[in-house]
């Protein structure tokens, strides 16, 4: 198109003027942040450019994250807990959307309904729903003392395991949902036939099943992982005082200790973490257009 | 599937049980009598009546609906406008950037996204004076900003699968953009919009994170002041709040399948 409409002028710059002031700009400034000293007055930081003219400027903040042993814990901490969580609902999540993608038409349309449906429902109620049930005088405790299986209530609200279940719970459509997508155009023949020539079931899954769901096992992971690491309910609801996560430390850097620099700086550290994550999300979706097309 | 495999559906109840296990317990636990949230106290409504005579409750659930349908209103027409750009424009300059832009706030850790823009109200206000306190407008912005992506990558996607012919026959009839936009193309991506301003409807009202960031005193949304409870434990009148969302959320998602779907029949 040589000349452009004034309609389509406005129809791009619009949202485009949106995105770069509420979108980009906000990074340039907690990039900015990150990089100032933390003072008492009102905001809590130095400025960038001193009355002088001089550039305050300094690395101090990044130096603290990498040395400080607390902060170097909970990145690989939080990395642990979201890639531990993401296998979890892949071993779940796949059986399932087999499961899905294999059934008739029409139970199939529930089954996926179903799937969707807790996506609709309000994600912190649905995680505190678990509170209630992992209690030690919660509904599971309640249950296996009564039949029996345990004598005494089992500590399972604030520990690392109800942080797996929080996450496995709270993501697990995200994982099933790519997987179904892949799932659902393997053509059931092709096993038939692998089988048929002579390849055990494990074979078969290995040789003809796995790789074509390949797309949808990276997609879902990644679905999975990028948002569990920088998850902040369910490790202040469900986790103890040992399972920090990142997301909540961010959180209190910021609103307990009023360390808006440090809380920047965290910040800036976590999206390079993801930075390779997101990428090849990104990547994938490309892939994905591009297949169908 | 020649057999049914044991396996693949015992996972399958298996893993229904444990979504819908949760949400069963929280709906019975609401028509318990007992303060203790854990121990059965016989059957009663109490803690509906309770609820509906809590201001706090009330005033943060009607901050969150003004918040959520302004959101949804602002996003659909961004996004529908971003979505038609990156679909219908061609190149332009910029395309990538923008692009971009759209689809980093899909995967952006809520943590991140909250704190930059409450740094940006922060700096603007030094700068320019606004926003003077923070509340409803900054709010709107922030969900506004990641609602907007959703509803772009749904408009576009629809627009991707449709035929541009219709478009195109009404351009060469002489008609001006802007008419074959409102007139054709529009009601052509209607359903999607309608999708797109519900989801971003639904985003809205869910976001703990970013408006415990953007907010300022007295503007809490109602997730915060359920966080602000339930932080401190299971009460008996936050089950009754979430049966109330759990049981309307459902009737909706269900009218909206049944409807869609008697629609789609007499087309297949």
């Amino acid at each position: 198109m040589a000349r452009r409409d004034p309609w389509q002028r406005f129809a791009i710059a619009v949202p485009y003027a949106w995105l770069l002031a509420f979108f980009l700009a906000p990074f340039a400034i907690i990039l900015k942040i990150s990089f100032a000293d933390p003072i008492i007055a009102q905001p809590p930081f130095t400025p960038l450019f001193d009355d002088d003219g001089g550039i305050n400027v300094t690395a101090a903040n990044y130096a603290f994250l990498l040395t400080d042993k607390l902060y170097v814990v909970t990145y690989l901490k939080s990395v642990f807990l979201a890639a531990g969580a993401t296998v979890l609902c892949l071993l779940l999540g796949f059986p399932m959307a087999y499961g899905i993608a294999r059934a008739e038409a029409r139970t199939r349309n529930v089954l996926l309904l179903l799937i969707v449906l807790p996506f609709w429902i309000s994600f912190l109620l649905r995680v505190y729903a678990w509170m209630g049930l992992m209690n030690n005088y919660g509904v599971i405790n309640n249950v296996l003392t009564w039949a029996g299986i345990i004598e005494r209530p089992i500590q399972m609200l604030y520990t690392d395991f109800a942080i797996y279940v929080g996450l496995v719970y709270s993501y697990l459509p995200f994982m099933i949902l790519p997987l179904y997508a892949s799932l659902e155009r393997l053509d059931p023949a092709l096993v038939e036939a692998a089988q048929d020539l002579g390849a055990s079931p494990a074979t078969a899954f290995r040789d003809v099943t796995w790789p074509l769901a390949r797309p949808g096992v990276i997609a879902g992971s990644l679905l999975v992982f990028i948002p569990a690491m920088g998850e902040y309910v369910i490790p202040y609801l469900l986790g103890g005082p040992a399972s920090l996560m990142i997301g909540r430390v961010l959180f209190d850097e910021f609103f307990v200790n009023n360390d808006w620099p440090l809380a920047s700086a965290v910040a800036i550290l976590l999206l390079v973490l993801l930075v390779v994550p997101i990428a090849l999300l990104q990547r994938s979706r490309v892939r994905e257009i591009a297949g169908d097309a | 599937m020649r057999r049914r495999s044991y396996f693949v559906l015992s996972v399958l109840a298996f893993g229904y049980a444990f979504l819908y296990v949760p949400l069963v317990s929280v709906i019975v636990y609401s028509f318990n009598d007992s303060r203790l949230a854990t121990v059965w106290g016989g059957f009663s409504t109490r803690w509906y009546g309770e609820l509906l005579r809590n201001r706090e409750v009330l005033d943060a659930a009607a901050l969150s609906l003004r918040v959520a349908f302004s959101t949804a209103t602002l996003a659909t027409i961004l996004g529908t406008m971003a979505g038609l750009a990156l679909a219908r424009f061609g190149r332009f300059r910029g395309r990538t950037l923008l692009s971009g832009m759209i689809t980093s706030p899909l995967v952006m850790p809520e943590v991140i996204t909250g704190l930059s823009l409450l740094l940006l109200y922060v700096s603007l206000q030094q700068l320019i004076g606004w926003p003077e306190q923070r509340g409803f407008t900054t709010i709107t912005i922030a969900h506004t900003t990641f609602a907007m992506a959703y509803v772009t990558v749904i408009v576009q996607s629809r627009l991707a699968g449709m035929d541009e012919s219709l478009e195109e026959a009404a351009m060469d009839l002489g008609g001006r953009p802007l008419r074959v936009v409102f007139d054709i193309t529009l009601p052509l991506i209607a359903p999607a919009m309608i999708a797109g301003w519900l989801l971003a409807f639904t985003l809205s009202l869910d976001d703990l994170v970013i408006a415990s960031f953007v907010s300022g005193p007295g503007g809490s949304t109602l997730p915060m002041v359920i966080f602000s409870k339930v932080k401190l434990g299971v009460t008996p009148d936050i089950n009754a709040l979430a049966t109330i969302i759990i049981v309307t959320v459902s009737l909706g998602v269900l009218v909206a399948w049944w409807a869609t779907g008697r629609s789609r029949r007499p087309q297949a």
